[in-house]
This record gives C-alpha cells, structure tokens and sequence, in this order.
C-alpha cells in the first residue's frame, strides 16, 4: 500500500456526557469530518484505563484519541482530573518504551462543541496520516502466533 | 546496640507480635533467605548482613499474615514500601512491629562479580537511618563499592530517538517468559486479582508472545507509577534479566519531575494517583 492510499485507523475513547454528546451534535448540525475514527463511548475519562490505549494498538489502530468534559464540566465531579493526572504518567511511560507518543492524542470536548470535535479528529487524522502505520506494534501482532 | 537475635528474642517475650518475618542462612553459601519465627525458642538462626537482599514487605500482604501482628525486619527501601502499604490502606501501622535496620549498603546479588559490588539501588539511598520504625538494629559496613550503571543507560535511551529505544525493549521483553515472578517478589503488587490474570476479557495475553509481553511489561510497570519505592526486587527475581529497575526509575523521575512527589516516605500523605490538583499540567491535550 502506498502513503497515498494509507487511510488511518483511529480509536477514539469517549466520555458519555460530553464528548459523545459533542459528537453527537456534530451529527445532528450535519457537520462533515472524516470517517477514520472508530468511537468508543464511556461513563467518564476516569473509566478509561490505560490499558485501552495499549489493547487499541494491539488491535491495529494507527493512532487513538482520548478525550472527556473539560477540567470542572465532570458529570462525576473529578473524573476527569483523575484520569489527566494518569495520562501525565502515561504518555511518559510510552515515550521511554519507545512507543511514539505523539500518535496518542488528548482533547476536552464539551457537550456543545460540534466544532470543535470535528476540528480535533480532521486534525488527529491529518497527523496519523502524515505519520504513516504503526508499523512498530503492527509488527509485534504479525509475530503472533501461538493462540493463532 | 542489641543485635538480632536479641531483638526478636524481645519482641516474642513482650510479647510485641504474634511472628516475627526475617532472614536466616539459606542452603548454598553466603545466601540468604526470608524466614517466619513464630516463637523466642526459633531465633538463634536468624541472620543480618548485606546479603539479606529480599524486601520482605512483600509477605505482609500476604492472606496468612493479614490480621496478625507482624514483627518485621526492614532495611530503608523496605520501609519505605511499609510506608507505602500503610498510605495505600493495605496494612495498620499499629499491626506491624517494624525492627529497622541501619543499613550501608546490600550486594547486588548472591553469587558471581555482582555479589562483590553494592546494588545501585544503594548507590542514592536516602533512608540509610529508617525513617520509620520501632526499633532499630544496626548492619555491619561492608565497605561494598560499584558504580550506577543504569543511570547512565536511562540518559542513554532517553537520547534515543524512539524507534530506537522501541528497538531496545523489543529485545528486552522478547525474553520475557511470563512467570510473574516481578509481580510476586513485589511488595506493591498486592492486588488478590491481577489484570493479568483475567480472561473476560484477556486484557494481557497469558503466553509469552511478543505484544503479550509488551502489554504485561507497560501494564505493570504504569501501575507501580508513582507507587514504587526502588526496591529492585522485580529486577533481581527476573529470570530471563529484564533491566526491570530503567522503566520504574524512570517513573519514579517523572514523578518527581512532574509532580514533585516521591512514594514511601509519608504514610500520612495523600497517593500520587489517589489524589489530583486542579493545577495538574494539560498542555498535551487538545
């Protein structure tokens, strides 16, 4: 396949009450954005275990995006802090692995921000695009072949 | 100063704990090994040297001891994951009778060159005095030198460009053999049920493949992030020689860096990722 023709695998990890809502209002406003993102919808930020980011890469994902209520728009109070303190720790622990840390995003999108969802995954797509595949983890799943 | 034995000859006649966790001399020469007493009349074997290597903090949360009052002999970096067990509400402080040691340094292994340097966990101790105990005890100085050498190797792959050091840790977790024996010789993973032992849904493939062995090592090292106190056990215990002690030291630096906090020093003092501050930086999210 050539860099052309390469169309992103994206995994988006979503909070319920805003960005999905987000998400949903850019539907309902017919907004257009591209079709690479594979949603995922969750309670909270908080409920969004590294280990997804980890299991969407073992899956094939070029790139995954994680995003939740802006800081004090938690439905559950502080989810959503909880979960940026993980991410600190995170993104540092796959930049030392060697996991390109850059094709992990994080965005606060809110329950009325359509835009601004649209704006974040042409972007997130536009950059995983220009990154190529995964083609380190990729490998790691092609070598799999004990439980086939 | 009391030496060991008359130590925990004391805490069974006051009666201070119901067993005593220890070393005592292992089969093979110039080992040791972790050791219950359970009464004054089985003290005379216990032993204290720099090849008392095991933390054993790592068996107060184990079933058969939960509930019971523990006497235990900690070195600082023992201490220091008591510390973290007690602010993480695993054990009581008033069920642990803590016999610190004044320590100056363990081996970095039994046997072999390494058993004549000391272990680079050593080489920046700060808790040489524990920081927390009932008691103390002190450890004769060995005069044991040697030099940081994964110090030097976290500068190295942190120079690296990232498909390089993906490249390192491929090979390094290509030898993992899934045997979990980081996870039992560590005092911090206490969970009953491992993330790694669940199946609906096999969060870490339980075969030792290539992205199973990547997942376990990310997963493990993410949940000892800001929790770890350096013990190196993990390292030590690893069959297969994963340079386990770089991806926690290196949390323990972000940690640092990023949050100024560092574990096991505070048994009052709120987690690192229990807690959060609305100052917390976000400037990677969108």
């Amino acid at each position: 396949m050539s860099d052309s023709s390469f169309e992103p695998k994206i995994v988006a990890f979503v909070c319920n009450w805003c960005t999905y809502t987000g998400a949903d209002l850019a539907g309902t406003s017919r907004m257009k954005y591209q079709s690479n993102v594979r949603m995922i919808r969750l309670p909270c930020t908080g409920r969004i275990d590294p280990m997804f980011i980890i299991k969407a890469f073992e899956s094939g994902a070029d790139g995954v995006l994680v995003s939740g209520c802006h800081p004090g728009d938690c439905h559950y109070t502080a989810g959503n802090y909880h979960a940026r303190r993980r991410w600190i720790l995170f993104r540092q622990l796959l930049k030392f692995v060697g996991i390109d840390e850059s094709r992990v995003f994080f965005s606060w999108v809110s329950a009325s921000e359509g835009k601004k969802w649209v704006d974040v995954i042409n972007e997130v797509t536009d950059t995983v695009r220009s990154k190529g595949p995964f083609t380190n983890y990729q490998k790691l799943n092609k070598e799999f072949t004990i439980n086939g | 100063m009391a030496d060991i034995i008359s130590i925990a000859r004391g805490v069974f006649e006051n009666k201070k704990a119901d067993i005593l966790i220890g070393y005592t001399k292992a089969t093979s020469e110039g080992r040791t090994r972790p050791v219950i007493v359970r009464s004054a009349d089985e003290v005379q074997n216990l032993v204290l040297n720099s090849s008392c290597l095991n933390n054993l903090a790592t068996y107060l949360t184990r079933k058969e001891n939960k509930g019971k009052k523990v006497a235990i002999v900690a070195k600082g970096c023992d201490i220091k994951s008591i510390v973290q067990l007690i602010a993480e509400s695993q054990i009581k402080r008033e069920n642990v009778y803590i016999i610190g040691v004044k320590c100056n340094g363990v081996k970095r292994s039994f046997e072999g060159e390494d058993s004549k340097k000391i272990a680079e966990k050593c080489l920046n101790c700060n808790v040489r005095t524990p920081h927390l105990a009932d008691e103390t005890v002190d450890m004769s100085d060995e005069g044991l030198t040697g030099k940081d050498e994964k110090a030097e190797l976290i500068e190295k792959l942190d120079s690296m460009s990232a498909e390089e050091r993906f490249a390192f840790w491929e090979e390094q977790f290509e030898k993992c053999i899934k045997c979990y024996a980081c996870r039992q010789a560590c005092p911090l993973c206490y969970c009953e049920r491992c993330i790694a032992d669940k199946s609906m849904p096999r969060w870490v493939e339980s075969s030792p493949t290539k992205r199973g062995n990547f997942a376990w090592n990310i997963v493990r090292a993410f949940h000892l992030s800001g929790r770890c106190i350096g013990c190196n056990e993990c390292e030590r215990v690893c069959p297969a020689g994963i340079p386990l002690s770089l991806l926690n030291r290196k949390m323990v630096m972000v940690a640092k860096s990023e949050f100024g906090y560092e574990s096991g020093m505070s048994a009052d003092a709120p987690t690192l990722i229990g807690t959060y501050d609305l100052k917390d930086k976000e400037e990677f999210i969108k």
